[in-house]
């Protein structure tokens, strides 16, 4: 059964989420990597203001191809997400709720959202064109001097995801295989 | 002799990028369509839906298959009667690679410098080339977009040759396992066994381009390549990592000679996306 969304999610409507959750995702969602995270974390340690209010907000580890002329956005499926695990627990700290990409996460995060009553959601990776179609708006908001690793804001509508990591620390990347693993 | 001016080398560079891209190869089509309907999982199943999907609103929208569209890889077979005139080679199949990327309306992903300032050189070169030198006079091209979440992904292994065929299964198992759901299973694993150690990882890259469900003529390895199969679609890892019974599409083994001493086993790792595009000039 699929379950819809509304974002941003508060902590209460995340801790009730498991592993496993099939979601159709509808919303704010701000989209970063690697050097926007390095970015978000110096500007917290330094005491600054972040670009955007992070607290219950949602970000979607992705760097979409190049739009169209006329498209709101080109295909924009998840990056792998570990490479964002040393940034996330900070985040997290200062009220980040949900987080979308594929791929395992450190324990270090896991912890952080256990504490902090957080979500990790998996896209499918390579369905980059189908999800592109779930994306209403989209705005670069921050760190425009990054080009494509700039900070967006985008709204969607339906995006197509799954809970792969609830706050209880349940973990479909586990679970998943170990239920199908052979003999 | 026979000439061959760099322009055509650009255009063609430049359209099979483009190509590969946007029109996924029949053969992995096929087998994901396949996947769908034997994986048992309902979830994994459910990813597989948004996979095949994905191929449609692709076309529709000419939209790429994946957002990361990868580092331009071309092999390139150059006949040794064919006279490439005009200018330099290296430099026309950049100008393709970077031509198919802005008109393409494909991401920009690679950095000058890999450690201190990753900067991006903005036009997705230099693509990485592999040439040989074969007999006849014509210039083969092989073109890969490859995304770095499967590259990542990636290992070679310098096993004793004591390891046998037990290693070399439990390498690639290893491999795969490890690798979970952070190279998009399922995926479509290439492997070189011998040469030596950059020769096999250059093999097991070019294994990943070998039409599915297609065999290695050697029946010991193609036996060998079914074994491999069936090992890596009992780990349970399934479509995106979520849990199923189809982790792989296909093993793909090349086999070289290699020293006395040794036996490497590189292991390369394609996601289900698996873009490639061929062009004989």
């Amino acid at each position: 059964m699929t379950r819809s969304i509304r974002l941003p999610l508060n902590e209460r409507e995340a801790r009730a989420l498991r592993a496993g959750d099939s979601v159709l995702l509808s919303g704010v969602l701000y989209t970063g990597r690697d050097a926007a995270h390095k970015r978000l974390c110096r500007l917290l340690a330094e005491g600054k203001p972040l670009p955007f209010d992070l607290r219950d907000a949602t970000i979607y580890y992705v760097v979409p191809t190049p739009a169209r002329p006329g498209a709101v956005i080109g295909s924009a499926g998840p990056t792998t997400s570990y490479r964002m695990d040393s940034y996330a627990p900070l985040l997290l700290a200062h009220g980040l709720r949900g987080m979308i990409g594929k791929g395992y996460r450190s324990p270090e995060v896991i912890a952080a959202m256990q504490a902090h009553g957080a979500v990790y959601f998996g896209a499918v990776g390579g369905a980059a064109a189908l999800i592109a179609g779930h994306i209403e708006a989209s705005e670069v908001i921050a760190f425009d001097d990054l080009g494509t690793e700039a900070i967006r804001k985008l709204t969607v509508r339906d995006f197509p995801a799954f809970v792969v990591i609830d706050s209880l620390g349940n973990n479909l990347y586990e679970t998943g295989p170990a239920q199908w693993r052979a003999p | 002799m026979r000439e061959l001016n760099v322009s055509e080398i650009q255009k063609a560079v430049s359209a099979l990028l483009i190509r590969a891209n946007h029109e996924m190869g029949a053969d992995v089509r096929e087998a994901v369509e396949k996947a769908r309907l034997e994986e048992r999982s309902p979830v994994a199943r459910f990813a597989l839906d948004q996979i095949c999907e994905n191929y449609r609103v692709s076309t529709e929208k000419r939209l790429p298959l994946c957002q990361d569209t990868g580092m331009a890889i071309l092999f390139a077979e150059i006949g040794q009667d064919l006279h490439i005139v005009g200018g330099d080679f290296t430099l026309a199949v950049n100008a393709g690679v970077a031509e198919a990327y802005q008109e393409g309306y494909l991401r920009k992903s690679v950095v000058s410098d890999p450690l201190y300032d990753r900067v991006n050189t903005g036009n997705n070169c230099p693509a990485v080339i592999h040439t040989s030198i074969v007999p006849g006079d014509r210039l083969r091209l092989l073109a890969i977009a490859k995304g770095f979440g499967s590259e990542n992904m990636s290992r070679i292994a310098m096993l004793p040759p004591a390891a046998g065929e037990e290693g070399v299964l439990d390498f690639i198992e290893q491999c795969v396992r490890e690798a979970g759901p952070n190279p998009c299973p399922p995926v479509i694993v290439g492997v070189c066994v011998g040469g030596d150690f950059e020769q096999a990882a250059l093999f097991a890259k070019r294994a990943t381009a070998r039409p599915v469900g297609t065999h290695n003529e050697d029946a010991r390895y193609a036996a060998l390549e079914q074994k491999a199969l069936d090992r890596l679609n009992r780990l349970g890892i399934g479509a995106a990592g979520f849990g199923g019974t189809v982790t792989a599409l296909s093993v793909a083994i090349d086999f070289l000679p290699t020293h006395i001493a040794g036996m490497p086993v590189a292991v390369s790792i394609c996601c289900h996306a698996c873009r490639h595009a061929e062009a004989t000039l």
